[in-house]
C-alpha cells in the first residue's frame, strides 16, 4: 500500500495524511541505505576493536615468525623473517618446556580443586540450609571480587613459614612448609590461593545449574528409595553436566594465563618452579625479544582457542 | 512423567511418602546443623584472609615480625596509611584507577550497545562476519595481544599516557554478545512501531532500545569496572612512571620493589585497593551475581 510519493531524503516526515510514509526507493538502494546506517552504528567498535584488538592478533601471529626485538620498534617492517625458528628455539628452551609444565600443573590440580569447592558450597546452599543463603554467597563470592595482586600481596604473607597458614595447620597437629621457598610447595601453595579466589564463581554458575534440576525427579528418586548421595549421583550430576562442563572451561581459560601470582608472591621461582607460560612471555618482552615473546603467546593462545572451540561446541548441543 | 510403567506401585505411594516426610523432618535438623556447620567452617577461611589484612594494616611493623602471630593489634596505628597518602601518592593510583575504569565503563556501555543493535535489530551486508568476529575473540587473553599492542602504543607515541590504558578496553566483544543477546529479546512490533512513526534508528535506539536495556547495562557496567579495577598485565606494560600507574600497578611495584618487606605499609595497600571494590560489591551484590550467572550460562 501506499507506494507513492515521498522525498528519498526523508522518510519521516507525514506526508499527506498517508497511514504509511515509505521511501520511494529501488530495493538495492534501501537495502545500502540500511547498511551504511547498521555500519555507522558499529563504526566505533569497529575501529577500536579492529585497531587495539584485530590488529594485534595478526600481529603477534606474524611477529612470531620474525627475529623482532626491541631495536625493531622504530622501524617495524625491516625485519627479517625466520620462519619457524622463533618456535624451535621454544621448544628447545628448558625454562619454556618448565613454564609450560607448571601452567599445566596448575591447570589439571587447581580445575578439579575449584570445581569441587564450587560445587560443594553450591549443593549446601542450594537444599541443605534454609536461612543466610544469601549472606554465605555474598562471604564466599567476595574474594572473587578482589584484585589477584592485593590478594596475592596478603598471601604472600599469609604463607610464610610462621604465618597465619601455618598456624591454622599446627592448631590440628600439622607442621606446614616454607610454602613460597619450596620448589616443591610453591606450586600448590598457588593452586590453594586460586581455589579460595574462584570456587565462587563456580558456585554462583553451578547454582543457577541447579536450578534446571526438576524437584519432581528428585522426589521420584526418593519415592523409590535412593538416598541422598544417589540422588546426587544418578540424578543431580547428570543433569548438571553441562554446566559443569562450561564452569570447568571458563575457569581453565583464566587459569591457563596466570601472571600475577607468581609475578608479586615469588617472581616465578624458587628454581623457576612457578613460572608461568603467561610470566615466561613477559620475561620475553622485558629483555627485548618481541618475536620470541609473540611465538611463547601463541602456543598459550592455541591451547585457549581449542578451549573456546570446545566449550562453543557444547553450548551449541545444549539448544 | 511418573508411572506408566509402575502402574501397580502407584496406590502405594503415598503411604511411602509419607514415611519419608517423617524422616525428614526427624534427620533435617540434624543435617541442616551440619550442612551449617561446615559453610560455617568453610566462610571463615575465606573471610580470615581479609580479616587478617585489615586487622594488620594497622599493626606496627614491630609487631607484624613479632612470632606468635597476634590477632589483634597490641598497640594499633594509622601510619601505614598516613604514609601511603602522604608519602606514596596513593590518591594519585587512586584517581588514575578511576579514571581508567569509568571512562572503560562509559565506552563499552555505548559501543557496545550501538553494535549489539545493529547485530540484533538490523539487516545488512556483513552482518554475519561481524558476529563472527566477536564471537572468535570472545576469549582472546590479553597476554597474546600485549607486545604487539605496546609497538603501536609506543608507534603512535602513547606510551604512558590515558589513551594507552584506556583505549585497547574501550570496547569488549563480551559486551557487544551480552547486548545483542538481551537485544534479541526485545519485539520487534515495538521496533517496528516507532519506525512506522517515523523514528530514524538513532530515535529508535536511544529512544526505545536503551531505556529497554537496563538489565544488561548493569550486568556489563559491573563487570567492565571489575575488570579494569583489577587489571594488571597492560597497565604494568603501558604505565611506565609513577603519575600514570593504577592501583595494582603500584602497589605490585612496591611490593616486589623497594617496600618488599615493608608488612605493615603492603598490607595497608592492599586494603586500599581492595576495599572500594568490596564496598561497591556488598551494595550492588545482585546485580554483580546475576551478572556472572547471565555470561556464565547464556
Amino acid at each position: 500500500m501506499a507506494t507513492a510519493t515521498a522525498t528519498g531524503q526523508t522518510g519521516r516526515t507525514p506526508s499527506a495524511g498517508l497511514p504509511r510514509t515509505p521511501e520511494y526507493r529501488s530495493p538495492a538502494s534501501r537495502r545500502r541505505r540500511k547498511t551504511l546506517v547498521a555500519w555507522m552504528f558499529a563504526l566505533p567498535f569497529v575501529l577500536i576493536f579492529g585497531l587495539f584488538m584485530l590488529m594485534p592478533l595478526l600481529s603477534s601471529f606474524v611477529m612470531s615468525f620474525t627475529d623482532f626485538t626491541s631495536k625493531d620498534v622504530r622501524n617495524p617492517f625491516a625485519v627479517g623473517f625466520v620462519g619457524l625458528d622463533q618456535f624451535v628455539e621454544l621448544f628447545g628452551n628448558e625454562q619454556f618446556l618448565h613454564s609450560m609444565a607448571n601452567t599445566g600443573y596448575f591447570v589439571i590440580a587447581g580445575i578439579p580443586l575449584t570445581m569441587a569447592a564450587g560445587l560443594a558450597l553450591a549443593v549446601a546452599l542450594n537444599n541443605g540450609i534454609t536461612r543466610f543463603r544469601s549472606a554465605f554467597r555474598v562471604g564466599f563470592y567476595t574474594p572473587v571480587v578482589t584484585s589477584i595482586v592485593a590478594i596475592a600481596v596478603v598471601w604472600r604473607f599469609i604463607l610464610q613459614p610462621d604465618g597465619l597458614l601455618n598456624l591454622v595447620l599446627g592448631w590440628v597437629g600439622i607442621a606446614g612448609p616454607d610454602w613460597l621457598n619450596s620448589t616443591e610447595w610453591s606450586m600448590p601453595a598457588m593452586i590453594l590461593m586460586a581455589v579460595w579466589r574462584n570456587m565462587g564463581t563456580l558456585m554462583i554458575i553451578f547454582l543457577a545449574g541447579l536450578q534446571n534440576v526438576p524437584t519432581e525427579v528428585l522426589e521420584a528418586a526418593e519415592v523409590d528409595g535412593a538416598n541422598a548421595w544417589q540422588r546426587f549421583f544418578t540424578v543431580t550430576l547428570p543433569i548438571l553436566r553441562p554446566t559443569l562442563l562450561l564452569g570447568a572451561v571458563l575457569l581453565s581459560v583464566g587459569f591457563l594465563q596466570f601472571f600475577e601470582e607468581p609475578f608479586v608472591m615469588t617472581r616465578g621461582g624458587p628454581l623457576d618452579s612457578t613460572l608461568s607460560v603467561s610470566y615466561f612471555t613477559f620475561n620475553q618482552f622485558g629483555f627485548g625479544k618481541y618475536g620470541l615473546a609473540s611465538a611463547a603467546s601463541y602456543v598459550l593462545f592455541i591451547a585457549i582457542a581449542l578451549l573456546s572451540l570446545f566449550q562453543f561446541r557444547t553450548l551449541r548441543s545444549k539448544d | 512423567m511418573t508411572d506408566t510403567k509402575t502402574a501397580p506401585a502407584s496406590p502405594a505411594r503415598p503411604a511411602a511418602r509419607r514415611a519419608v516426610t517423617v524422616r525428614k523432618q526427624r534427620s533435617a535438623v540434624g543435617k541442616q546443623a551440619w550442612v551449617y556447620g561446615g559453610l560455617i567452617l568453610a566462610g571463615a577461611a575465606t573471610i580470615l584472609p581479609f580479616v587478617w589484612m585489615l586487622l594488620g594494616s594497622f599493626k606496627t611493623q614491630g609487631e607484624l615480625l613479632r612470632r606468635p602471630v597476634t590477632w589483634w593489634p597490641q598497640d594499633p596505628t594509622l601510619d601505614n596509611y598516613v604514609r601511603w597518602f602522604s608519602d606514596l601518592h596513593i590518591d594519585l593510583f587512586f584517581m588514575n584507577s578511576l579514571i581508567v575504569a569509568v571512562v572503560t565503563v562509559l565506552g563499552n556501555l555505548l559501543f557496545c550497545s550501538m553494535v549489539g543493535y545493529a547485530l540484533a535489530k538490523m539487516d545488512f551486508a556483513g552482518k554475519k562476519v561481524l558476529f563472527l568476529l566477536v564471537m572468535v575473540t570472545l576469549m582472546v587473553p590479553g597476554v597474546v595481544t600485549f607486545v604487539p599492542l605496546f609497538v603501536m602504543v609506543s608507534k603512535l607515541g602513547l606510551v604512558n599516557t590515558y589513551p594507552a590504558l584506556i583505549l585497547p578496553f574501550l570496547v569488549s566483544p563480551l559486551g557487544v554478545f551480552l547486548m545483542r543477546q538481551f537485544m534479541m529479546g526485545i519485539p520487534d512490533s515495538l521496533i517496528e512501531a516507532a519506525r512506522i512513526d517515523g523514528a530514524g534508528e538513532l530515535r529508535t535506539f536511544t529512544g526505545i532500545v536503551m531505556p529497554l536495556c537496563g538489565p544488561p547495562l548493569a550486568t556489563l557496567g559491573i563487570l567492565t569496572f571489575l575488570g579494569s579495577w583489577n587489571n594488571f598485565l597492560w597497565p604494568l606494560v603501558a604505565a611506565q612512571s609513577e603519575d600514570k600507574y593504577t592501583l595494582p600497578v603500584a602497589l605490585s611495584l612496591f611490593s616486589t620493589g623497594q617496600s618488599a618487606t615493608d608488612y605493615g605499609l603492603l598490607l595497608a595497600g592492599s586494603v586500599l585497593v581492595i576495599a572500594p571494590i568490596v564496598a561497591l560489591f556488598i551494595c550492588l551484590q545482585r546485580f554483580f551475581i546475576q551478572g556472572v550467572a547471565s555470561t556464565g550460562i547464556k
